[in-house]
């Protein structure tokens, strides 16, 4: 099934995409997952995750875990800690 | 409650005039402004660029201010936060929270803008006089303020 991710900030910047409709293969089950397989789709996704402890994940518009199931998302967000106020 | 995200800069005398008009129940007001520093790191800063999640920022901030008033006896609420370029002197945030009495409304204020600052997804993007970018790196110390409010519970 399709699922929309989106980035924001500086992962925006690395990946030089503010979002894209992508498949996600049936072994991708959490936000950790997700990160790992995007490392993969080329440079820019390894330099834009290459610190994955920094990234914080969002399901469908709320705040989650990176080890929290993905199942039933539609849109998935990326982006550094919050640095807003 | 109130929640606006907006490019515009807003009048905090008009806002708290139109939050707190024909309430007889309102002993006290309090505001938080927070603005744009003309230096970062000890460097003259240019202008400010805050991106945030449309649809996101807007239900966080609003699942906050549910949160303050579920915990403090407020009358009336309002958090306006800015995006897009700034520069040094200009408002960032407004946040009104308006109580019978003043310990509630300073209390819910100060939690309101410890939330906002580690839980709704904005980020700032700084700019010296050169033109050169950097991102804000998030700061423990607001890590900190927040999680002292983790466990305890509102008074009036």
């Amino acid at each position: 099934m399709s699922v929309k991710i989106r980035y924001f900030a500086w992962v925006r910047e690395k990946t030089g995409k503010a979002e894209e409709d992508l498949d996600l293969p049936a072994e991708v089950k959490t936000g950790a997952d997700l990160i790992a397989w995007l490392k993969d789709r080329g440079p820019e996704y390894a330099e834009a995750f290459a610190r994955p402890e920094v990234i914080r994940v969002a399901v469908n518009q709320q705040h989650v875990k990176a080890t929290a199931s993905l199942a039933g998302a539609r849109e998935i967000a990326f982006f550094p800690p919050v640095t807003g106020g | 409650m109130s929640v606006r995200v907006q490019v515009e800069d807003f009048d905090i005398g008009a806002e708290v005039r139109a939050l707190t008009a024909g309430h007889a129940d309102i002993g006290a007001v309090v505001t938080f402004t927070g603005t744009v520093r003309g230096e970062s790191g000890g460097k003259p800063l240019s202008r400010m660029t805050l991106e945030h999640y449309p649809g996101m920022t807007e239900r966080e901030i609003a699942r906050i201010e549910a949160e303050a008033h579920t915990r403090w006896p407020l009358q009336a609420s309002l958090i306006i936060h800015r995006v897009g370029t700034l520069r040094p002197g200009d408002n960032i945030v407004l946040v009104v929270t308006a109580s019978a009495h003043r310990h509630a409304a300073f209390a819910a204020a100060e939690f309101l803008m410890d939330y906002l600052k580690t839980r709704a997804p904005f980020w700032k993007k700084e700019e010296d006089a050169g033109g050169a970018g950097a991102w804000v790196d998030a700061r423990e110390s607001d890590d900190h303020a927040t999680r002292r409010w983790q466990g305890a519970t509102g008074k009036g």
